[in-house]
């Protein structure tokens, strides 16, 4: 290489910082350029715009920041989707024998026909292309994102509300009668889809929100959650199995005194899933859950799961836990980034943080960064991560009984995953999970 | 039948020899026992017949049914009737232990050609046979043999043997660890299972298991290979004088 005869800019770590910085702002600028704001409700219009300055001063991010460190944003900050081909077949619809209000959307695309009416008793649903001018929603809409921006830029989530084509805007006012199922299906191989919901679960309502299928050949979702004190609110979800499909997706909540937060997500397959997670424990003795299980194989394809997840203390006796298992094959990747932050004054807290993966083999790879950040001296806080391989002692003892090893290694497997699965409280939907899962294992053969 | 001829066994790590040229035969419907110092290779022998990881045969063969086992994977050698009773029963967290039972149930009728199980007939077998062992429910829906007593795991092995009918059955030290209410029931298991095309390998330290499951034939095992057999009364001769007089009339 010949010599460089200028500064070595390349040596000096603020000459690249402030080359890294201009690159950033050059593509953000770019990927900004051709977009323009959707249409909707004119009380989300300020909140798009505010949106849209906090994405140009933040930047998109991109491999350098360091909370993408283990993850490469590049395919899904740049222009356009990659493609990805939608998995077909015949098997049954997640949830399928659940009673829900199935609300559909294909390749990000409210379809009324597919749909329910748009009623469930106990609370009140709109969709977010044509929420009335005067809205509960107004106030909330990208305001619990906003507020999850600190301490760490989450400027996908931020685009997200800036340019969220649709959504569901629900709000619980007593006790859903049905759970409601947000179905995402995929049909266009470059589909390119974005949505953000807002959930407002009112003082002493409760309600069920199911989210299943791959929506996109990429999707940007953003959820925003904000559960009133005794309130309740239950996730959970499915991401869809197109091999080629990339998410990135954010969940932002806050809980009021004595709220119930439960989330858990299942994650098999999928070439690429950003799954940010966002709490803010504000209210005393409030409870919050996240928990998420992800299959995936590098052979068909490539699979890189990233699970990024930030619960605050900001109150008394409050309970968090995150569990969050994977099991990686063929050069698959999986990343936990888990962060338990304890405010000044949140004392009696009761944190917890697990990850763990199943490496099937040597090639693949579990990065994990787990943290703590303690401000209040009465806590009880405990985070821990292991990877390791299958049990081989376990594995004999099933073939010794007659179990062939692939069937062996599928049931040790599930064994593995089944102690995220626990963290459902719904038996049904953990049930209807778990045979999925065992199916889909099987079916790889 | 089992026939054990000339079997040569290493520790596939570092070529350590272990088993030095066992000969064993276990005729249809026979009890034998094998006794023998510590580390002198009885529970190696019953892994090399289980097919475990981990040694590497260097010579000899083990015929069940007219085929040598030693060539085949370990849910072949289940399928065909051979049953390992681990002297360290395995704890696999997440997995129920009914959920376990069926799985190796329906694997070795299937391999066999044999229709699966009906969920009910199962259920059905598995608490008779349950009952029989003095296991209870709340046993059989915890995870394999996670927060089982030491007695616990034996008699979930045995109950495991009960349920696949193998036609070989190994049973490594079963009685250890076991008070004699849970060494009586074990053996009664045993006892219920014996029948003409059944045969029985005991490993075991103590003549107490053998006044319960009577042996036809006792071996001493020492340093990788069978030095002396005879009739239930070698057990005696063991208990009563250790191994030294066997070891120095053997050398
Ligand atoms: N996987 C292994 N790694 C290292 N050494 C081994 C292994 N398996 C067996 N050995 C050695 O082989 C010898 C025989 O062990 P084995 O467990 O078969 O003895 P045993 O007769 O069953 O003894 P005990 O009566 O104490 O159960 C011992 O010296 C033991 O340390
Ligand atoms: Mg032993």
């Amino acid at each position: 290489m010949a010599a460089n005869p200028g500064t070595p800019v390349g040596l000096n770590p603020n000459g690249r910082r402030a080359r890294n910085a201009k690159a950033k702002r050059d593509a953000t600028e770019a990927r900004l350029a051709p977009l323009s704001p959707p249409e909707g409700p004119v009380w989300a219009a300020d909140a798009r715009a505010e949106a849209l300055e906090r994405v140009r001063a933040m930047g998109l991010p991109a491999r350098s920041d360091e909370y993408w460190r283990y993850t490469d944003p590049s395919t899904l900050t740049g222009q356009g989707a990659p493609s990805a081909a939608p998995l077909g077949g015949d098997e049954g619809q997640v949830f399928g024998e659940v009673d829900a209000l199935r609300i559909v959307f294909v390749d990000g695309v409210f379809d009324p026909g597919a749909s329910g009416d748009l009623t469930v008793e106990g609370v009140e649903i709109a969709r977010l292309a044509d929420a009335a001018d005067i809205h509960w929603a107004r106030g909330l809409y990208g305001a619990l994102e906003a507020a999850g921006q600190d301490p760490v830029d989450r400027p996908l989530a931020a685009f997200n509300t800036a340019f969220a084509t649709d959504g569901v805007l629900i709000r619980a006012t007593g006790r859903a009668a049905r759970p409601i199922h947000l179905v995402y299906r995929h049909e266009d191989a470059t589909s390119d889809a974005v949505l953000h919901h807002v959930v407002r679960v009112e003082e002493g309502a409760e309600v069920t929100v199911l989210e299943t299928g791959p929506a996109a050949a990429r999707f940007n979702k953003c959820l925003e959650v904000d559960v009133a004190d005794r309130a309740a609110f239950h996730h959970v979800r499915a991401q869809g199995r197109d091999h080629d499909r990339r998410a990135a997706t954010a969940m932002f909540a806050r809980l009021g005194a004595e709220a119930t937060y439960k989330s858990f997500t299942l994650t098999v397959n999928g070439v690429l899933t950003r799954n940010e997670h966002v709490v803010e424990l504000s209210g005393d003795d409030a409870v919050a859950h996240v928990a998420g299980a992800a299959v995936g194989d590098g052979a068909t394809g490539r699979f890189h799961h990233d699970d990024t997840v930030f619960v605050t203390h900001d109150a008394e006796r409050c309970e968090s836990r995150q569990v969050f298992k994977k099991v990686l094959r063929n050069g698959a990747r999986g990343v936990f980034q888990g962060k338990i932050l304890v405010r000044e004054g949140a004392q009696k807290t009761d944190g917890y943080q697990i990850s763990q993966s199943l490496l099937l083999d040597d090639d693949s790879q579990f990065l994990a960064k787990p943290e703590l950040e303690i401000y209040a001296d009465d806590v009880v806080c405990s985070h821990g991560s292991t990877s390791g391989a299958i049990d081989g002692t376990a594995l004999f003892y099933l073939r010794s009984r007659g179990v062939p090893a692939e069937d062996a290694a599928d049931l040790l497997t599930l064994a593995f995953l089944a102690e995220a699965l626990e963290e459902i409280d719904d038996d049904a939907l953990a049930a209807d999970l778990r045979d999925r899962l065992a199916e889909w294992l099987t079916r790889r053969r | 039948m089992l026939e054990i001829t000339n079997l040569h066994a290493a520790l596939e790590e570092d070529g350590k020899p272990i088993l030095k040229g066992v000969d064993l035969t276990v005729e249809d419907g026979k009890v034998h026992a094998i006794m023998g110092p510590n580390g002198s290779g009885k529970s190696t022998l019953s892994y090399v017949l289980a097919g475990r990881d981990g040694y590497e045969v260097t010579e000899g063969t083990a015929i069940l049914g007219g085929e040598d086992v030693l060539g085949m994977e370990p849910e072949e050698r289940a399928a065909g009737g051979l049953f390992l009773a681990f002297q360290y029963p395995v704890e696999i967290p997440g997995v129920g232990n009914m959920t376990f039972l069926r799985t190796a149930v329906n694997a070795q009728r299937k391999a066999r050609g044999q229709e699966e199980m009906s969920s009910t007939d199962f259920l059905k077998l598995v608490r008779e046979k349950a009952r029989e062992l003095d296991i209870d429910a709340d046993m059989l829906k915890r995870p394999v043999n996670v927060g089982f007593s030491g007695g616990e795991k034996k008699r979930n092995e045995i109950l495991q043997m009960a349920m696949l009918e193998p036609r070989m059955c190994v049973l490594d030290e079963t009685d250890s660890g076991l008070d004699v209410d849970a060494m009586k029931l074990v053996a009664q298991g045993v006892n219920a299972l014996r029948e003409a095309g059944r045969s029985f390998l005991v490993i075991t330290h103590y003549q107490r298991l053998l006044d319960h499951i009577r042996p036809d034939v006792v071996h001493i095992m020492a340093d990788g290979r069978i030095v002396k057999t005879g009739g239930p009364e070698l057990a005696l001769e063991v208990e009563n004088n250790g191994y030294s007089d066997i070891l120095a009339e053997v050398a």
